[in-house]
């Protein structure tokens, strides 16, 4: 029976009311009075000495109130990295300096130059094309091999080479995987390109920088995924602002999928200039805008190992990666390819030897950072198109080869430093099988047959790493931040709740989530509760969202917080009815004592917290708040299995998703309906990776897919009616809700299945390809069959 | 992008090659040339206004001539600004051989575009390029052989629209 409110219950998103009907609250709705316009004149060449920037014309154009440059910006800290990595030597990655407008040296199409603040936005836009920039091009690179090639020019002059970092993981492992391989019954190789995706959240990034003198506050209001980091960031190491003068809030955000993480030039930028100019600074992106100043995600090329026994066991596993950093260090882009890919290369499987090898390198293109799965998608892509391709070559059904090397012992410690808690990989297969139909499949293959069109199916089974964790543990990688997550929860008066959280929604649905956790809890009606989030003046320092962090992470800062609410107000109950608080029962939103009809309600005790009459003041304080932080001891593991049908046209070569089943282990989930809309939303971007998208440069690196004329998003149409499963459950162990995290798992899980199902239909219709990479467009796939 | 042509002119190669050194030739045969001024030593510079997809911009760059092996071969190369539209940049190897009935103007150009052209124009830039090129020598040939009027420009009095080889005879 399902339920309908509490954990469990398919509760409808609150917060869709105002998104629906047009009322949602985003950093663009927001106007302040007096607010100047900013409009950023940005680099038109991938790599050049900017010998001169001429803004003496632009400053007389109509509205204009002043133009910064690079000098304005000395003495100005840089965008920071966030993580730092430290390669096979031992020595500290290449890190460069990453001004907020360009100083010297423009490095990518898209490198702000100027930024002109004027009365309005087109005032701002006129001026800045009367801007003479006297830039001197250079040869760029954008190959990551020929970046890395001798005599490459250098896209940052003051490092050795464009390489930041060569990272072995595990380097210990590094020869007996090779010597695994070199003495293997098979070894199946591939080579393949991960290729580069823009994140195109809905809502574009904005930033308003507002600045009080009367108390010397600066305000940012910006589309954030985590304003405390923001916060952090810019204030500490960009502006030099203490914490207690800086405020940052994000309203509503339209969707991040990883990109709104990052500090980025346009945030500091608009807080420095209202400072400077006494007045409000506001910046809205356009979407072309968009493409060459969001961080991009993936960009990597990697050529994979496996090595097998005759019975197809896995000895080892060896990854060797190049890592498109693009021209600069985005917040936690070095952290991608290397903890949040190397610690997910054993999959699902018992292999013993792994080794991976990642060389990060810098090109003349936009930075490139997480985005949906970071790391962990092509992680999953390298080893489980591997997989299938081994089981092609050895014969064997690649259902079984997966299933022979399942992990199915846990807590189980892989050879890449994590230990998975728990899992059942089987369950979620056979789940998958069952609601994909597997075993109908020839008939359909026949229909398909009839219609000119080749049949194929993938599978690809995936683990994920969530919530990523400890601090101490990730302090000790390399990582500048901690990653707890904290709540405070506000129980007022007449006992309804606010709780402040460190997480941030951008369409995740917290507003509805959170509050089945504590109405659970507590035994009130979920209405009861309010979440706040995206104000850091009026939320406890939190980490935000990313990495499917908010449930497991903040979540679980939430429950704490809570217990310590209803630990309190058992201790008000007892006095209140003159028991002993070890007595106390909550149930239903009312305390009783146990074994007794005593009992009083909820709002008493809140009641009394407030207007404490009759109470026990000299063991308690007043009031009904508690704050607590959330330190993990471990990631949490979703894992899943994901089986694709395709129709290929042998004709055209153009791919139809015709059939996609999903079946993932989450552990407990909060609320079924959002889960779904979760997995249903991952798996649109993760088959838009696989069929349609792709971020290209010319030799020159310039940026040549920089509309959704020529960037192709997936609709509507290219997307089959899913089928969807989370049955199989085995509860985190280790965070009190049991929960795993979601929110990646199908951008994760889905690209390899398409590929996998399109090279088997592919082979099913007599053409000897084991791979094509993607985006799988009627184009590659036509040409792979026919050129 | 890259595209080769070829186009027979009814002009001996000399007449040819002096057109070809004519600021007023070139800026009647540049599709959407504004202005065009300057020696063949010394480059010359254009402005031009064009429309790709739907990008639209007045574009301000200079054109030089080099390797000039009269009456053989020589190479145009091209750079224009267009402010908040990018640039474009191109140039075209021109040779010239002799054929029973005139010239034949074969041609090698290359082009690329930067900025927003190439951000919003990347898919119609080769199409785009072509049709630049197929109008360039087209009028060229039209002027050269005095077959065609010269293109259409309110700016210009009626009386410059003639062919060119007539006017070349006139001045000669």
């Amino acid at each position: 029976m399902p339920k309908d409110s509490g954990i469990g219950a398919s509760t409808k998103r609150r917060e869709d009311v105002r998104f629906l009907t047009g009322r949602g609250r985003y950093t663009d709705d927001i106007n302040l009075r007096g607010q100047a316009y900013v409009h950023f004149l940005r680099s038109d060449v991938a790599h050049g000495t900017l010998k001169g920037v001429d803004t003496s014309a632009a400053e007389a154009m109509p509205g204009v109130i002043r133009i910064f440059t690079g000098a304005d910006f000395e003495g100005v800290g840089g965008l920071p990295c966030g993580w730092q990595i430290t390669d096979r030597q031992g020595n500290p990655m290449q890190e460069p300096p990453h001004p907020v407008l360009a100083q010297g040296k423009v490095r990518h199409v898209g490198d702000p130059i100027a930024a002109v603040v004027a009365d309005s936005f087109e005032e701002a836009r006129d001026a800045a094309e009367a801007i003479e920039v006297d830039i001197e091009e250079l040869p760029a690179v954008v190959d990551m091999k020929a970046a890395l090639a001798d005599g490459a020019p250098k896209v940052h002059d003051d490092l050795s080479s464009n390489l930041c970092y060569d990272w072995g993981f595990v380097e210990d492992n590094r020869q007996a995987v090779d010597d695994a391989i070199k003495g293997a019954h098979h070894v199946t190789t591939l080579e393949l390109v991960n290729q580069r995706l823009a994140p195109n959240a809905m809502e574009p990034r904005v930033a308003i920088g507002d600045y009080a003198g009367h108390n010397d506050e600066s305000t940012l209001y910006t589309t954030s995924q985590n304003p405390h980091v923001i916060r952090l960031l810019m204030g500490a190491f960009v502006l030099g602002i203490p914490e207690h003068k800086l405020r940052v809030i994000a309203p509503d955000v339209g969707g991040g999928f990883g990109s709104k993480i990052f500090h980025y030039a346009e945030e500091a930028f608009c807080t420095f200039a209202a400072k400077q100019l006494k007045r409000p600074v506001k910046w809205t992106s356009t979407r072309t805008e968009a493409f060459m100043s969001d961080a991009q995600g993936r960009d990597h090329v990697t050529k994979v190992e496996l090595a097998l026994d005759a019975e197809g066991n896995f000895l080892a596993y060896r990854t060797d990666t190049l890592a498109n950093m693009g021209a600069y260090l985005s917040t936690f882009s070095t952290s991608v390819p290397t903890w949040l890919h190397g610690t997910l290369a054993a999959g699902n499987y018992k292999t013993p030897l792994i080794y991976v090898n990642v060389k990060a390198v810098f090109t003349n293109t936009v930075p490139v950072d997480a985005y949906r799965g970071a790391g962990r998608p092509e992680a999953t892509y390298q080893l489980e198109r591997v997989i299938d391709k081994a089981a092609r070559e050895m014969g064997i059904d690649p259902v079984e080869l997966r299933r022979r090397n399942f992990i199915t012992e846990f807590p189980y410690a892989t050879p890449v430093a994590v230990e998975y808690d728990t899992g059942d990989y089987a369950a979620t297969l056979d789940k998958a099988l069952e609601i994909a139909d597997w075993d109908s499949f020839d008939k359909r293959a026949e229909e398909s047959a009839k219609k000119g069109l080749w049949r194929g199916r993938g599978i690809n089974t995936y683990i994920e790493a969530c919530g990523i964790a400890p601090s101490a543990l990730v302090g000790q990688l390399g990582a500048r931040a901690g990653l707890y997550e904290s709540a405070t929860v506000r129980v007022n008066a007449t006992g309804g709740l606010v709780v402040m959280t460190g997480s941030h929604s951008h369409g995740q649905g917290h507003e509805t989530a959170f509050p089945q956790v504590i109405a659970e809890m507590i035994g009130i009606d979920a209405n009861m509760v309010e979440i706040v989030h995206g104000d850091t003046a009026n939320t406890p320092m939190g980490m935000g969202t990313y990495g499917s962090r908010s449930i497991a992470v903040g979540g679980s800062a939430m429950v704490r917080a809570t217990e310590k609410i209803i630990a309190k107000a058992k201790k008000i109950a007892a006095h209140l009815m003159e028991a002993s608080d070890a007595d106390i029962e909550l149930k239903d939103g009312a305390f009783t004592v146990a074994g007794t009809d005593k009992s009083v309600a909820w709002g008493d005790v809140t009641l009394a917290a407030y207007v404490p009459h009759n109470y026990p003041l000299e063991d308690i304080e007043p009031g009904l708040e508690e704050t607590a932080f959330y330190d993990p001891s471990n990631f949490t593991y979703p894992a899943g299995a994901y089986i694709c049908e395709v129709e290929v046209d042998p004709e055209t070569g153009k791919v139809t998703v015709d059939r996609f089943a999903a079946a993932d282990d989450f552990g407990n989930v909060i609320n079924p309906m959002i889960v779904e809309g979760q997995v249903h939303g991952g798996l649109a971007q993760g088959l838009g990776q696989a069929l349609l998208e792709n971020c290209v440069y010319d030799e020159n690196g310039q940026l040549l897919s920089a509309t959704y004329m020529d960037y192709a998003m997936p609709r509507a149409d290219d997307l089959p009616s899913y089928r969807v499963d989370h049955s199989c459950q085995t509860p985190c162990t280790h965070n009190p809700l049991g929960v795993k995290g979601c929110g990646e798992a199908g951008a994760i899980g889905s690209p390899p299945a398409v590929v996998n199902a399109v090279v088997d239909a592919l082979q099913r219709g007599g053409k000897d390809i084991t791979h094509i990479d993607m985006p799988l467009s009627p184009g590659r796939v036509w040409a792979a069959m026919n050129v | 992008m890259e595209l080769s042509a070829e186009r027979d002119i009814s002009a001996d190669r000399e007449t040819v090659w002096a057109a070809l050194m004519d600021p007023e030739v070139l800026r009647q045969c540049v599709p959407g040339c504004q202005e065009l001024t300057g020696t063949p030593e010394d480059g010359f510079d254009a402005v031009v206004v064009q429309k790709v997809g739907p990008v639209k911009a007045t574009f301000k760059g200079k054109v030089t001539l080099s390797d000039m092996d009269r009456p053989n071969s020589l190479t145009l190369n091209g750079e224009g600004k267009g402010g908040a539209a990018g640039f474009a940049k191109g140039g075209a190897d021109v040779r010239l051989g002799e054929i029973e009935d005139g010239t034949r103007l074969s041609y090698d150009v290359k082009a690329s575009v930067g900025g927003k052209l190439a951000q919003l124009g990347s898919r119609i830039i080769d199409g785009f390029a072509k049709k630049m090129a197929d109008q360039f020598f087209k009028r060229f040939q039209e002027i050269v052989e005095g077959t065609g009027e010269a293109p259409q420009d309110e700016a210009k009095e009626s009386s410059q629209k003639q062919g060119w080889l007539s006017r070349f005879k006139k001045d000669a």
